[in-house]
């Protein structure tokens, strides 16, 4: 099959084997993304963030379904962790989302960070291309459950919601630098916990400290994603804050801004394949590294000597 | 060699997914990337989420005694959404006597009590195309 024509046409083992493709890195792959590139850039990516347990996959599923009855199509793309010893994964997010599988407007990938540490795996970017290329309307990207400094979503995401929970930690908590500056929206779900209105208060303090006015305050939404409530109001205002962004340019500045971010990206991984599978074949990569550890030189100069043969 | 990606699935009605679970751990920790889809699935939601996730394997467990039924049926469904290779396996508590009659219906091999994880994972490394 011509993965890539099929997907086009509409196939959906198609867009299935494209992510494969992507995420194993097959030979084709990136002649599949030379061939969707074109058709990108119709989709609007959500991401949705915070701490493990905190509702994420629940509050995608009702989300997702909130769209549905909108009309809009939606691709959910969920990143769970890859384990650091054996490199495999436990992808659990659909146990939520199970009442959207036979939905043929709906279609979720779910994603093994595979050593990434950002929150996302390092073929994301090219997953919602290819779901974006397949014409979904609406693309959510649900991170692993991040603790403070996981932040990759923003550079993947038109708008970025984080979801928090009552309970987690006092105030300094939300002072501190991290996924509580990446927010273009704040959800409190479990809000029929206890803490949910002092966790609103100090989130509030905390986004009134930026001594800064801005046009856009980061609103904090109350949810009880297993009840279905706050559902309607948190669809409204990514609507809200599509709506300002695209008014005022800024979503026109994000999008830049990641083309630019992921051509380096991929121009970094290119060179840096380059250098090491030349390194290795000519035999140079045990030389160096035996005359370093004998301190006969230092690994910058040898970078420094690499770099300078091969990239001229 | 891609990574190996296998969903785990519990069709049909019965609460008990420790087995599975058990099973999904042990995947894990042989390097497999595994999708669980939680309990009670019917075979449609079983073949649809193969298909998205574009898996290797699918893995069922069954207690119920509904595998002459449910087996056979997501082998079917499976098949029809154009994944020819894609293993699929079968455990629980399955009579000895069925077990032809389900390999018959394509489910390459069915795992009983008392089987060790690692058989199960040796299994499929030497027969996931």
């Amino acid at each position: 099959m011509n993965i890539a024509e099929e997907l086009l046409n509409g196939n959906r083992f198609a867009l299935s084997k494209a992510i494969t493709a992507i995420e194993n890195e097959h030979e084709n792959a990136t002649e599949i993304m030379k061939t969707l590139y074109p058709h990108t850039g119709h989709a609007y990516v959500l991401g949705v963030t915070g701490p493990p347990g905190a509702g994420k996959s629940t509050l995608t599923d009702k989300l997702a379904k909130e769209y549905r009855q909108r009309g809009k199509t939606v691709g959910i793309i969920a990143i769970d962790p890859s384990s650091p010893f054996s490199g495999g994964a436990i992808l659990g997010d659909r146990i939520r989302m199970n009442s959207l599988t036979l939905d043929e407007g709906v279609f979720i990938r779910s994603m093994g960070t595979r050593g990434s540490l950002g929150g996302l795996s390092h073929k994301t970017a090219d997953a919602v291309k290819a779901m974006d290329a397949f014409g979904v309307d609406v693309i959510f990207v649900e991170t692993v459950g991040v603790g403070q400094s996981e932040v990759d979503i923003v550079k993947a995401a038109d708008t970025t919601m984080v979801v928090l929970i009552p309970g987690m930690g006092d105030d300094i908590q939300a002072i501190k630098a991290g996924i509580l500056e990446i927010g273009d929206i704040f959800t409190i779900n479990k809000a029929d916990h206890d803490g949910a209105d002092k966790l609103m208060t100090e989130l509030n303090m905390m986004l009134d400290l930026d001594g800064v006015m801005k046009d856009w305050r980061p609103p904090i939404l109350k949810a009880v994603a297993n009840q279905n409530q706050g559902i309607t109001e948190i669809v409204d205002t990514f609507k809200k804050h599509h709506d300002y962004i695209e008014g005022n340019g800024q979503l026109t500045v994000r999008r830049t801004e990641r083309t630019k971010n992921e051509m380096l990206d991929l121009l970094d991984g290119r060179i840096g394949s380059y250098i090491r599978r030349r390194i290795v074949e000519n035999g140079k990569l045990d030389e160096y590294v035996e005359a370093i550890k004998a301190r006969k030189t230092d690994p910058y100069s040898v970078v420094g000597e690499v770099m300078e043969s091969m990239l001229k | 060699m891609d990574k190996i990606k296998v969903l785990v699935a519990k069709p049909g009605l019965d609460g008990h997914d420790r087995g599975a679970k058990v099973v999904a751990r042990a995947l894990r920790d042989a390097g497999f990337e595994v999708v669980y889809t939680g309990l009670r699935q019917t075979p449609e939601q079983i073949a649809e989420a193969a298909m998205q996730e574009d898996v290797n394997v699918v893995a069922m467990s069954i207690l119920s005694g509904a595998h002459p039924h449910l087996f056979p049926k997501v082998v079917n469904l499976v098949r029809e959404k154009g994944m020819k290779d894609t293993l699929i396996i079968g455990g629980g508590v399955i009579p000895e006597g069925d077990i032809p009659a389900l390999k018959e219906a394509g489910i390459a091999e069915v795992f009983t009590p008392g089987t060790p994880t690692t058989a199960i994972v040796d299994f499929i490394k030497a027969n996931v195309k």
